[in-house]
């Protein structure tokens, strides 16, 4: 977690959107364009355009109230941007239910932690696999044959979720008596189970120790390269933020400010002002 | 504890996600099953079966259904007693229309009709939630009660406006009717629990369980997972008033015989409410728990002092059971609102341990 992960082959780059990273096809998975959101007279979100290529891991950042938050809303159809368009794996969509975002491969994990508290560890996960199980009311009520295969097999998955983030221990557990970081984990592993082609993550990081944060990075990582997941996350650590994402885009009141590596969103005196304030003259 | 799993090593899922993963509880389940299949009805008074055991399983029924609803997916309801009303109503119709017609065939149709029933009464869920959701279901228990009160065509416009069980045979045995021993009612409907019970439990550990439950603890965060909430409870509401009505119908035609509206009250639907509560929220063996408890509390406090040899006057032992009902409520809501099940578990989890709690 040191400051000089990043790869520094592209410091000259200007605009820092066409460097080389690992990914080299630059096959872009999803594209927002001059999306704009707003609740009543408040902007949350204003012409804000950029795309997410396949396989990397980008960042969005940004002071508090900048529209995060409402950007992953919008990209996975819970807010509907009044303009604006979404292009995603190479569909134009209009309006779309988390539903439809969901069958397509958009998952997502919460700011605040939205589990199903009542349920297991291991219900929870299961719960990712819901939109794969396919077999009918009356086949469930036998729970044998074709409905017990469908969920030994969806079993076998959510135990491989189980295994990769190491929380076999607690698969049994209600998640409601679960500590934070663990809880953290385990809804990764919900929107893991779903095996999405883009993941998007709120603040996978907020409120943990620095060992938490280690994991959570470690696994953000491996999820990145093992399963070759598309990555877009939120997190306010910039330590993180500049050592994990390929490429970061910051928002400020809603608007664009700087897009590209970490690098060059650093050395932007744009978003120097955002973080730190500018005196006014 | 007289067993523990130490030993028992699961190789399988399958094995993994039975209903009984220990085998000590499965030969319990076993040997639970053989003693009310055979021993009870063989050795039990008709008073035992009439006034304990028949009601004791109907209403385990009618628990399980509500329990789908409130203690899974998390929709509060009180039309039960309307939809039981459904159930009853419905298989008299029937069997009265079509007498040829098996009487097990007609419970299912009559349960059917009013799972459809119930997923007309389930529409408001979209909109409202928790206690407002409990008075729009309110509606449903009014309504269906005045209907079949109102609507003779309910009851083949007989002059006294009594539904009455007429004699039907199942392989050659009545088990309906005046002229039906109360062993084979009891036979019938213990089968019909087990059946159900099973499917219930079947139900809510698969996937629609796991719909049901997400939406009852976070539906938003359902919702992004890819379930729709809307569809989802409207399949709760369903199903859980096949449960109320399959329970209805069994109570008139093989524990009451004959029955008025006054018997789907209000008050039912606070009894069942009531089991689920005291049971436990959210669980199968629970529903059995709670209805069980609501059954035989008053049965005892009518028996219990006669055994110390004092006479109570029977109406101080209504308002005692009244009162004992209100008080457990209470205290249930307050120490643990998941029921008789859940002091189970923590009585397993502690003896487990016991006697070396470290």
């Amino acid at each position: 977690m040191n400051e000089t992960a990043a790869p520094s082959n592209e410091e000259t780059n200007k605009n820092g959107s066409s460097d080389l990273e690992k990914n080299t096809t630059f096959e872009t998975l999803l594209e927002v364009h001059n999306i704009s959101l707003s609740f009543g007279g408040v902007h949350a979100l204003d012409e804000v355009s950029f795309d997410i290529r396949k396989g990397e891991i980008r960042a969005i950042i940004g002071p508090n109230g900048a529209g995060k938050s409402s950007m992953l809303n919008v990209i996975n159809g819970f807010y509907h941007p009044q303009k604006g368009s979404i292009t995603y794996k190479g569909n134009e969509r209009k309006k779309m239910s988390p539903q439809v975002a969901a069958s397509q491969g958009i998952a997502r994990t919460f700011q605040n932690i939205a589990l199903f508290r009542g349920m297991t560890t291991l219900d929870n996960i299961m719960t990712g696999r819901n939109l794969k199980m396919k077999k009918g009311i009356f086949w469930q009520m036998l729970h044998w044959g074709p409905a017990r295969n469908e969920e030994i097999h969806h079993r076998e998955i959510a135990e491989h979720v189980i295994d990769f983030l190491e929380i076999e221990p607690i698969r049994k557990t209600p998640v409601g008596r679960l500590p934070y970081g663990l809880q953290k984990r385990v809804e990764l592993g919900r929107a893991l189970a779903a095996q999405p082609d883009l993941l998007l993550l709120d603040e996978p990081m907020a409120g943990m120790n620095v060992e938490e944060k280690e994991d959570m990075c470690r696994f953000i990582i491996d999820v990145n390269e093992e399963f070759g997941t598309t990555i877009a996350l939120i997190e306010h650590d910039m330590g993180v933020v500049m050592d994990l994402s390929d490429r970061v885009v910051v928002l400020n009141y809603g608007k664009k400010i700087a897009d590209g590596t970490p690098d060059f969103v650093r050395a932007d005196q744009g978003v120097v002002d955002a973080y730190l304030g500018v005196s006014e003259k | 504890m007289f067993y523990r799993e130490t030993g028992q090593f699961k190789s399988s899922y399958k094995a993994d996600q039975a209903i009984f993963p220990l085998s000590q509880d499965r030969w319990f389940i076993l040997f639970l099953i053989i003693i009310a299949f055979l021993v009870i009805p063989l050795t039990a008074s008709e008073y035992l079966l009439q006034a304990v055991m028949i009601p004791l399983l109907i209403f385990s029924l009618a628990s399980i259904g509500l329990n789908l609803l409130v203690g899974y997916a998390g929709q509060l309801s009180l039309g039960t007693g309307g939809f039981m009303a459904v159930g009853a109503y419905m298989t008299y119709k029937l069997t009265t229309a079509f007498p040829e017609i098996n009487i097990i065939i007609v419970f299912i149709l009559a349960g059917l009709i009013s799972a459809c029933v119930g997923l007309l009464f389930g529409i408001p869920s979209l909109r409202i939630k928790g206690f407002y959701l409990a008075v729009a279901t309110l509606a449903s228990q009014f309504f269906l009660v005045w209907m079949f009160n109102k609507v003779a065509w309910f009851y083949n416009y007989n002059s006294s406006g009594t539904i009455t069980a007429p004699p039907r045979e199942l392989f050659g045995i009545t088990v309906t009717g005046p002229t039906a021993t109360a062993e084979t009612r009891y036979i019938v409907v213990l089968a019909i629990v087990c059946v159900f019970a099973l499917i219930a439990k079947n139900l809510v550990r698969g996937r629609l369980g796991r719909s049901w439950m997400a939406v009852r603890d976070m539906d938003i965060a359902a919702e992004i997972i890819g379930i729709r909430p809307f569809q989802t409870k409207l399949i709760a509401f369903s199903i859980s008033s096949f449960y109320c009505g399959l329970a209805g119908a069994l109570m008139v035609f093989l524990w009451l015989g004959s029955a008025e509206t006054e018997a789907f009250s209000i008050n039912e639907s606070f009894y069942v409410l009531f089991m689920i509560i005291i049971g436990g929220l959210g669980s199968i063996l629970g529903s059995f728990l709670g209805a069980t408890f609501i059954v035989c509390v008053p049965i005892l406090l009518t028996n219990a002092p006669q055994l110390f040899g004092l006479s109570m006057p029977i109406d101080l032992q209504k308002h005692i059971e009244i009162m004992l009902f209100g008080f457990l409520i209470v205290f249930f809501l307050i120490v643990e609102p998941h029921g008789l099940a859940r002091l189970w578990q923590i009585a397993k989890e502690k003896l487990r341990l016991w006697p070396f709690p470290y």
